[in-house]
């Protein structure tokens, strides 16, 4: 079916987002929690990631190409919707908007956030507590990004919820229902990890 | 003298499919019972605007007037809805009328819904039974089966939940809710089931079952009360199998 790669696209899409790009995401918020006990235990952690065998093969394939990938499609995506909250204000339409607001502000988020950390660390600065505790030592930049970390994780979170409808694991409207409070758990539970973190360099 | 009781419309209105919509209201005598069609016949019957101009009669469609057939469907007060079972003595006044734009509008609040029909074309919404020879009857239905599909069957391609959705817009190829909810009702039935992999290609492509974003908004606005959601749901994960079917191989297929 040459010519017909909607399907295939929307599907690689969906998958990409939990596997690898969520559990990556997942990862990363756990190993940046070392913070709250400390620059040295953050420190010991950083290095331990940034010495892995096989660094730039597992940043490339694990990282960069899906969360490429995702977050291209995703940009279009989001711009062929026409959102109309203000007229059916459902309570799955507002996450349908939110998805796609919040998939945007993650792709400046990250965007900026890589630009900061690798880029620079392929440039020659050292990754470690205090480039990131220099970074959110301007409040403006400590609020850029707790509300990059927030949206990113709401949209992993409801992300999933529609992962689940999209691959028709979840199918009645009772799974559904109680998907979105499992995803929203997850949602409230990852927003701590990451804010406690952050909160830990500032 | 006591003053005349009078019901208040605002009908978005526009001449040709290609010219510019406006707004003009209408004042018409109240009488009991109304539904919007009867309103809108009123003015049909007196051609005369809010203003007391004399203007043209406003065109609508409407076929059966019992919300079976889906053709008077319009935006009412911001919903889109079937006229005929739309009460005025339960709507908000003034009574905003509008087409569905998310059809070509061919005049006032008359739309092409073509696109509907299309759609159950491409997706093959129907079950061949005819041969050269009396095949004799199919194979019978689950009776548990036939009650949730015949839920299904109440469809009567409407398009308010095409209107309803975001992702049905002149920048997507979306087929919509209403026919993909018709596939699953043709491959629930014995002898539809044997061109399920057909109408499954077909969802499978552009324009299919891949671009549902999840708003729910259809499943909200269906009057029929189609679990169109689930049916989308159940739809993905018989896509998930054919997939591998597709790609692995099967005799299914």
């Amino acid at each position: 079916m040459a010519g017909n790669r909607e399907f295939f696209y929307r599907r690689l899409h969906s998958l990409l987002g939990v596997i690898p790009v969520g559990l990556f995401l997942t990862q990363h918020l756990v190993v940046n929690h070392f913070a709250t006990q400390g620059p040295e235990a953050f420190n010991r952690a950083a290095s331990f990631m940034g010495n892995l065998p096989f660094r730039y093969f597992l940043e490339i394939f694990i990282i960069f190409l899906p969360l490429l990938f995702h977050a291209i499609y995703g940009l279009y995506i989001a711009f062929t919707a026409q959102n109309n909250v203000s007229k059916y204000g459902y309570f799955r339409n507002w996450m349908f908007m939110l998805q796609r607001l919040t998939g945007v502000i993650t792709l400046i988020f990250v965007t900026w956030h890589v630009w900061e950390t690798r880029v620079q660390a392929a440039l020659g600065t050292e990754v470690n507590y205090d480039m990131m505790a220099n970074i959110v030592d301007n409040p403006f930049m400590l609020g850029f990004y707790i509300v990059g970390i927030v949206s990113t994780v709401f949209h992993f979170a409801n992300g999933l919820w529609s992962f689940c409808v999209s691959w028709g694991l979840t199918v009645t409207p009772r799974s559904q229902q109680i998907f979105t409070y499992v995803t929203m758990a997850i949602f409230v539970a990852l927003s701590i990890v990451g804010i406690r973190a952050i909160l830990a360099f500032a | 003298m006591s003053e005349k009781k009078t019901i208040r419309l605002i009908v978005t209105r526009q001449d040709r499919p290609d010219s510019a919509p406006y707004e003009e209201e209408f004042e018409i005598p109240y009488r009991p019972n109304m539904n919007v069609i009867s309103a809108l016949m009123e003015i049909r019957r007196n051609p005369v605007n809010a203003k007391g101009e004399k203007t043209t009669p406003v065109t609508w469609d409407m076929n059966c007037l019992e919300e079976v057939c889906g053709a008077c469907s319009m935006v009412i007060n911001g919903k889109p809805r079937q006229s005929c079972t739309a009460l005025i003595d339960k709507l908000e006044q003034p009574i905003r009328l509008e087409p569905m734009r998310t059809f070509p509008v061919v005049r006032d609040l008359q739309v092409d819904r073509s696109r509907m029909f299309d759609s159950l074309k491409k997706v093959k919404a129907w079950i061949p039974i005819d041969g050269t020879y009396d095949l004799g009857p199919g194979p019978r239905m689950p009776e548990r089966k036939r009650q949730w599909a015949y839920e299904l069957s109440k469809c009567m391609t409407c398009g308010v939940c095409l209107e309803a959705c975001p992702n049905v817009n002149s920048k997507s190829n979306f087929i919509g809710p209403a026919p993909l909810s018709q596939v699953r009702l043709f491959n629930a039935h014995p002898t539809g089931a044997m061109h399920k992999a057909e109408r499954m290609a077909a969802i499978m492509g552009d324009g299919g079952l891949a671009n549902c974003g999840n708003s729910q908004n259809c499943v909200q606005s269906c009057p029929k009360g189609i679990p169109l959601t689930t049916s989308i749901a159940a739809l993905n994960r018989e896509a998930t199998v054919q997939m591998f079917r597709n790609f692995f191989g099967s005799d299914e297929v």
